[in-house]
């Protein structure tokens, strides 16, 4: 009898934790949203949404989300697969491809932001091989192209690891024989990788892309770093309204957009992705 | 959450040391509160260096700058009263008048009178009252730095030292068409006092103010006007937090910034750079004062005490000593000695320059917003960067922002300061 409520014993303590430190600042956070003056009202997003960076954070956080998600996905499915045909020295390939994961994203910024500023070692390396003539701005207003792509790149460099490292767990519990009975049949390598590896990864997939997609709606130090004034995103501005405008209100407003949109694209992929039963 | 409990820690934190300190204060020492040189370096210089001659014992205590109407207004309610002195910013002093806290000190200015504290500044310390509220006590501003290879592209027959919005704009763009390259730098990143540049500087050298002609016609010339000169900015700008780094790198060769955030500049390479006043435009040379005064409470257990305290303070001795020992100018007339660091001998004369200048306007920081200061400068940042990083035409966008400023003014109730012309009631955009 008394062995029945024991889980439930052992998992109170994490629960209660959560409850305390997650759903509880949740709630506040979405009653303070739609606060204003101590009055239930939508203002708070309706200042949010008229400020004049309230679009720009939206396009931005997108046009990042949808290009360096994907981008991340192919990456670390070839690499994944390259890494299978390793032998000799596989962890340490792995342990090298994972070495952004241990770096916080704050000093990955800076690490980037050293190499792509006006006299950063891009420009060096640029300007002795003579590409370049004199210091060439790629973070300023003025080359939002540039801008985009560097945040992309440093981006793709810092969390392209957090996926291989899901992905290769998950090709590790795919069994062999499937693929060797494709072989049997005459399957071509990139039959097999369409056919057999790719659906029995799903599982894998789906997580990662979870995870992936909900970090990169949240996406903040890296930017701040690289694009900083120039390159709103949505928790930036979040951080701008609670600490330079200290108008808590429209902060909780946009923490509460950038959680609706992050559990939209949870619900997404979890009804995209999903395994069929009898697959699981 | 964590807020409040800081709060609530800092709060007690504060409680327990004002109550030690009103023991101390028993064993008769002075309590002098500050809001001001509160990171533990600056206060222990204080305690240890520039108050080590004053004959009495003083307790230094410091204060956040929100909590210093909060403390004063629960010793006016309590009984017993601790502070002898209190020493803040202009616009932290500014609650405590409608608090009817402060001691007049017209007797001790007249006494104060040969030491040669600017009249401008002296006026500050009365809040348009006619009487004297506080008194000067140390002073910052913000000023322009400028690598020494940028002079010889100064227009012709342009003194450095007082120096037009104009002829900035041609020496810029002068260093442009020469080098090729844009070499004018504002503060102008996330964490950067841009924003005062427009409230403090170029507002009211354009227009005589800053609330008031927010959306006159000469903001609209001034914006034009600001645009343009951003064409020979370093694009860089919107990056710059602190102006001393991109001046050493050399991305920048003239630049403008709270002094604090260029003496390291200054400090490092005294030979390399200058140091002058902000340019002047049409109606005067606007400049913000960061100015530190001294106050007397009401009910202070030591009035002759606190009296003698703020005279040591504004001895030019002790005005020198604050400025070697902490980086804040003397407003007193004090020679500063040859051995004082070059880079603080640059960065006191620009300040000197600037508000001695004959067509010196000096603009106070916002008064009277309480919290909501932040939203105040993003009306002027949100200004800027749709004119002049957008492109957006000047009268559309104020307009617009101008609706922004009314409704902070008319719900924060603030009254015009310096140099909007005084006003009853809520300060109001035209």
């Amino acid at each position: 009898m008394r062995a029945r409520y024991i889980p439930y014993l052992l998992i109170a303590p994490s629960l209660g934790f959560l409850t305390m430190l997650f759903f509880v600042p949740l709630a506040q956070t979405i009653a303070l949203a739609f606060q204003a003056d101590g009055i239930w009202s939508t203002e708070n997003f309706a200042r949010m949404a008229v400020d004049l960076n309230f679009t720009d954070a939206v396009v931005n956080t997108f046009e990042i989300v949808i290009i360096v998600v994907p981008l991340q996905l192919l990456l670390a499915l070839a690499m994944a697969m390259m890494l299978q045909h390793v032998r000799a020295g596989r962890d340490i390939v792995l342990w090298i491809w994972s070495i952004p994961l241990g770096i916080s994203d704050l000093a990955a910024g800076l690490v980037w932001l050293a190499i792509l500023t006006d006299k950063g070692y891009l420009n060096t390396v640029l300007l002795a091989l003579g590409v370049l003539s004199g210091p060439q701005s790629w973070l300023t207003y003025e080359t939002p192209a540039t801008l985009l792509a560097a945040i992309v790149v440093a981006e793709l460099w810092r969390a392209t690891a957090i996926v291989l490292v899901i992905l290769v767990s998950g090709v590790q519990l795919i069994p062999k024989e499937y693929g060797e009975a494709a072989e049997v049949f005459g399957a071509t390598p990139w039959q097999r990788f369409t056919r057999v590896t790719l659906p029995l990864l799903r599982p894998s997939i789906q997580t990662a892309l979870i995870l992936r997609t909900v970090l990169a709606f949240e996406m903040f130090a890296i930017v701040l770093s690289i694009g900083g004034r120039n390159f709103p995103v949505l928790v930036s501005e979040a951080f701008n309204w609670q600490y330079n405008q200290q108008d808590f209100g429209v902060a909780a407003a946009y923490a509460v957009i950038v959680m609706g949109v992050s559990l939209a694209a949870t619900l997404v992929y979890l009804r995209v992705l999903r395994t069929p039963a009898e697959q699981r | 959450m964590r807020n409040v409990l800081a709060w609530l820690g800092s709060t007690l934190f504060t409680a327990g040391l004002l109550t030690t300190a009103a023991d101390a204060s028993r064993a008769e020492s002075l309590v002098f509160l500050s809001t001001q040189l509160r990171p533990i370096e600056e206060a222990q210089n204080m305690r240890k260096v520039i108050l080590k001659d004053f004959p009495r014992e003083v307790d230094y205590v410091t204060e956040q700058p929100p909590q210093l109407p909060v403390r004063i207004k629960a010793e006016q309610q309590g009984v017993t009263h601790t502070i002898d002195v209190v020493g803040a910013l202009h616009g932290e002093l500014q609650p405590l008048v409608p608090l009817d806290a402060l001691v007049p000190l017209d007797d001790l200015a007249g006494q104060l009178n040969g030491r040669g504290i600017p009249d401008q500044l002296m006026t500050l310390g009365k809040f348009g009252t006619a009487h004297q509220l506080y008194i000067p006590w140390m002073q910052a501003s913000y000023i322009m730095v400028a690598n020494r290879e940028a002079l010889p592209y100064l227009p012709g027959g342009a003194d450095i030292n007082a120096l037009g919005y104009d002829q900035l704009a041609s020496w810029a763009s002068a260093i442009q068409e020469k080098t090729g390259k844009r070499l004018l730098g504002f503060p102008a990143g996330p964490q950067g006092l841009m924003h005062r540049f427009f409230e403090g500087f170029l507002y009211p050298s354009y227009t005589g103010g800053v609330v008031v002609p927010f959306r006159s016609e000469a903001a609209e010339a001034m914006w034009a006007y600001f645009a343009l000169l951003w064409k020979s900015v370093n694009p860089n700008s919107t990056s710059y937090n602190f102006m001393q780094e991109p001046l050493l790198s050399g991305d920048v060769w003239i630049g403008f910034d709270h002094i604090a955030r260029m003496l390291d500049a200054l400090r490092q390479k005294p030979d390399e750079f200058v140091a002058f006043p902000a340019p002047s435009g049409p109606k005067g040379r606007g400049y913000m004062p960061v100015l530190a005064g001294l106050a007397v409470v009401k009910g202070a257990p030591e009035m002759n005490g606190a009296m003698a305290l703020i005279d040591y303070l504004d001895q030019p001795e002790t005005q020198i000593l604050t400025a070697r020992s902490v980086g804040f100018f003397p407003v007193v007339k004090a020679n500063l000695p040859p051995d004082l660091k070059p880079g603080l001998r640059l960065g006191a004369n620009a300040i000197e320059k600037m508000q001695s200048a004959k067509d010196a306007l000096p603009a106070l920081l916002p008064i009277g917003l309480g919290q909501r200061g932040g939203e105040f400068d993003k009306v002027f940042m949100d200004t800027f960067q749709l004119v002049v990083l957008r492109g957006q035409k000047p009268r559309a966008v104020l307009d617009r922002e101008a609706e922004t400023l009314r409704r902070l003014m008319t719900e924060t109730d603030a009254p015009c300061w310096q140099p909007d012309p005084p006003h009853t009631g809520a300060c109001q955009v035209q």
